[in-house]
């Protein structure tokens, strides 16, 4: 099963149909039709949604390539606008390095800016990037993990919402078995989306819970399980050998799952976040990253520092809280927003 | 990726005490570096200037620049400010208001306001022994009121359900009404998440407010957030005004900076602060642990507390004074010097008193604290002498050795032993002031071993 008509951005082309394997290329196309049309209305949410990151950050560039070169203070002014997007330090030297590097000849100020959006864009650029495919006949498994409150759960309905649109089939399994309410939540995102949750009471084991979710899967043949997770802090050690378990317990069922592990990362939050990727990624061995909550922060400068530090890609950003709020990530689209592109 | 503050700082406080005083330039140095620390902390960048600048005007003060340890005088300064900033006012809620006194709650998607508002239910209904209710005026995200009814039932609360109301100011109004008639002595109001730059959902909170007029009206902010909680608090202050604020998530490793943009932007009172999921991880605000936390965790606490042990650096400035006149190092020197060695647990606080010195290695210093043991001993023979005894250390002979051995309850042998090294100490000290550098007296001393040398057993 093929998911990457759905993880990549309307302005990649899907792969060519000779590519796909039977069944892939059928998801491929079944996704074709209601991907765009969906994308057609998302478009102008996304340039909402990242309108305040443009005001904020591209207004301030734009105003700053009025017609010179790189000078000091040209370059001050770049790195306060990166800080105030949550670049942090490290990253942002690392931008402002290259851009004198490589802009030292640059003679006018469209010059310059085309520099520094290609700078931006390769840092975001990551090493790898395609989820692994599961045997035939099992389903296609999502892990996802975060801190308290990121926007998991959201997320997991969102996607749900966008797969079942593709024409997939999806079950959501309730492993926050934690937080108060926290499966009525899913719940009440898989009605809303039309899709079954499956779940047990809070308090019993998560690992159970999302094990039941993939035998309920395999045997009705549903595609795909998106797993969901009780909020942590990588600092909770117990926590984090919890989420150790629940990963045991999938690759159990097969080894090739989770064949997706989403860490989601709250778009408002700061230099934590790379704490948080790294921690997460040593202990559940993360393969992709949504950031969530981007319609509203002036941010987003925290993705040079994450996809620079541990190379994985991000899958999806949420630009609100509705299910039809989630979008491919793009990196041209979105270092335009920051900086402001027409 | 996180240095600490004082890693940071390392080099450029040993530029400042290389150069013995603070001078604009190695405050600027260092200052640079604080800044850096806060932008890592994620302090909002208008917010870290202004505090940066603040400090910077401290730190030029004469305080600062006459200490003769600048280094830690400035970042004593610093975490002082911040901590000055940061607290000061009262964070206890004021519920003195014809009950039931409304708490309102407020802040972005996923702050942790739910959980905060079940925190403190539970604080006012055990601890206070309030009769407390809740409701959720929250209509947008899924299950929002299942999570606040359940929290309410695990702490105890009564949890208003509104009937027939379905808009958010409806269910305020219901609820306020319900908690009066049924004598409640708090009301806390949840709402939902959302956005400052949200028009229709500010106006929403707006009109909460407006019809339930809360004694307190709180901010709830995460410490995980970044950059933009700076203005997201400003623009909640404006459309409400805020009373105070709880930083939430601190049981992470996160360094808060948020706690500080968001005092400064808005100037209310941090009250409490969220350090974990339960109902009980609530805790009053504590300003210098969340400033040492910014600053860089312990570190710069322990820096900070070293010095305020009160060194009294007048008193090394002035011995460092007559000694570069050319004046003897008396008895009543030495116990001083004694004394402070007592108080920073080692030479090393003396060495870094006195101008010209620092540089010792970490082993050499240890070497030197081992030797603290003995000062008190010392300090007690000295005690036991006169002025003039202590002021002309020749003038103490057999008898006066006696006596002053009987008062401190020695042996006349450790009095000699103490005139002994008190003889090689001054010869010391005048070739230190001469040739500068506390190292070649170590080094004349035959190694850092005991301090003064030979002053073992006993
Ligand atoms: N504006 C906005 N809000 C979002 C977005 N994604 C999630 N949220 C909101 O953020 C809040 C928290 O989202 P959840 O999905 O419950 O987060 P979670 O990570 O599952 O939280 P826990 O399970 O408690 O750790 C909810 O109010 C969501 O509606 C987004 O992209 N934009
Ligand atoms: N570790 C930790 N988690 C917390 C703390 N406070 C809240 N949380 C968690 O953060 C997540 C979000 O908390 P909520 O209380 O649902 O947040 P909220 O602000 O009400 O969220 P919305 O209503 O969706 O805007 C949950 O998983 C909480 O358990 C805290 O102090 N420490
Ligand atoms: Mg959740
Ligand atoms: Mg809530």
């Amino acid at each position: 099963m093929r998911l990457f008509g759905l993880f990549k951005g309307k302005k990649k082309d899907p792969a060519p149909p000779g590519d796909e394997a039977g069944v892939d290329k059928a998801a491929v196309d079944d996704t074709t039709a209601p991907q765009e049309a969906a994308e057609q209305e998302e478009q102008p949410r996304l340039d909402a949604g990242l309108e305040k990151t443009r005001s904020r950050m591209g207004g301030g560039l734009r105003a700053l390539f009025g017609g010179r070169a790189l000078d000091d203070e040209l370059i001050e002014q770049i790195e306060e606008e990166l800080l105030l997007a949550d670049t942090g330090i490290d990253a942002t030297r690392t931008i402002l390095d290259t851009l004198r590097r490589e802009a030292k000849r640059a003679r006018t100020t469209s010059e310059v800016r085309d520099i520094l959006r290609r700078t931006l864009v390769d840092m975001l650029v990551p090493r790898e990037s395609e989820p692994s495919q599961p045997p035939p006949g099992q389903p296609w498994v999502m892990l996802v993990v975060g801190v308290n409150g990121s926007g998991k759960t959201t997320t997991i309905g969102k996607l749900a919402q966008r797969l079942q649109a593709a024409g997939h089939s999806v079950a959501l399994a309730a492993g926050d078995t934690f937080r108060a309410a926290a499966v009525e939540q899913l719940q009440q995102w898989g009605a809303r989306v039309g899709v079954p949750v499956i779940a047990q009471k809070t308090g019993s084991d998560s690992a159970a819970v999302i094990h039941d979710a993939l035998a309920h899967a395999r045997s009705r043949g549903i595609e795909i399980v998106l797993a969901d997770t009780a909020g942590r802090l990588h600092t909770q050690a117990n926590l984090m050998d919890e989420l150790r378990k629940v990963r045991r317990v999938i690759a159990r069922f097969d080894e090739t799952a989770p064949h997706e592990t989403l860490l989601v990362l709250d778009g408002g939050s700061g230099q934590n976040a790379l704490v948080q990727a790294r921690q997460f990624g040593a202990a559940v061995d993360v393969t992709g990253l949504a950031i969530t909550k981007l319609d509203g922060t002036a941010k987003g400068g925290i993705a040079f520092a994450i996809v620079q530090e541990t190379g994985l890609p991000i899958r999806f950003i949420g630009v609100g809280e509705k299910p039809e709020d989630l979008r491919p990530f793009d990196p041209e689209a979105f270092v335009d927003a920051l900086l402001g592109n027409e | 990726m996180f240095d600490s503050l004082t890693e940071r700082l390392g080099k450029t406080l040993k530029n400042v005490r290389g150069q013995g005083r603070l001078t604009e330039d190695n405050i600027r140095d260092t200052m640079r570096e604080i800044r850096m620390a806060l932008l890592e902390a994620d302090v909002a960048l208008p917010v870290v200037k202004q505090f940066v600048e603040r400090a910077r005007q401290r730190a030029l003060g004469r305080e600062v620049v006459r200490s003769v340890s600048p280094g830690q005088a400035l970042i004593k300064v610093v975490n002082d400010e911040l901590v000055a900033v940061m607290g000061g006012e009262q964070t206890e809620l004021n519920l003195r208001t014809r009950p039931p006194a409304v708490i309102l709650v407020a802040g972005l998607q996923g702050a942790g306001k739910t959980t905060t508002v079940a925190k403190l239910a539970r604080r006012l209904s055990e601890r206070d022994r309030k009769r407390v209710a809740v409701v959720s005026a929250d209509i947008h995200r899924p299950a929002a009121r299942d999570q606040l009814e359940t929290l309410a039932g695990e702490v105890g609360v009564q949890y208003l359900g509104v009937a027939g109301a379905n808009d958010a100011v409806g269910i305020a109004r219901g609820a306020l009404e319900e908690a009066r008639r049924s004598a409640h002595d708090v009301l806390i109001v949840d709402t939902a998440g959302r956005l400052a730059i949200d028009e229709a959902m500010m106006a929403e909170v707006r009109d909460v407010h407006a019809a339930l007029e809360p004694a307190e009206t709180l901010f709830v902010v995460d410490s995980l957030s970044g950059q933009d909680a700076a203005q997201t608090a400003k623009a909640f202050d404006e459309a409400l005004p805020l009373t105070g604020v709880v930083l939430t998530k601190t049981d992470g490793d996160a360094r808060g900076g948020a706690a500080l943009s968001v005092r400064m932007v808005t100037g209310k009172p941090i009250k409490f602060l969220g350090a974990g999921e339960k109902t009980d991880a609530l805790e009053v605000f504590h300003p210098d642990r969340v400033a040492s936390r910014i600053l860089g965790k312990g570190d710069v606490v322990s820096l900070v507390e070293e010095a305020q042990q009160n060194v009294d650096t007048d008193k090394a400035d002035k011995l460092a004074k007559k000694l570069k006149k050319g004046k003897g190092f008396d008895l009543s020197d030495l116990r001083e010097q004694l004394d402070q060695m007592n108080q920073m647990g080692g030479i090393s606080a003396m060495m870094d008193k006195l101008p010209g010195m620092g540089g010792m290695s970490q082993a050499q210093m240890q070497q030197a604290a081992g030797a603290a043991g003995q000062t008190t001993h010392m300090i007690a023979i000295i005690d036991s002498m006169t002025p003039t005894e202590r002021r002309r250390p020749d003038s103490i002979n057999g008898s006066r050795k006696r006596r002053i051995a009987n008062g401190s309850g020695t042996r006349v042998q450790d009095v000699n032993r103490l005139l002994k090294q008190h003889t090689q100490m001054s010869k010391m000290m005048k070739r230190a002031s001469k040739k500068g550098g506390m190292q070649k007296m170590m080094r004349g001393m035959g190694g850092a071993g005991q301090i003064p040398p030979g002053m073992g057993g006993s």
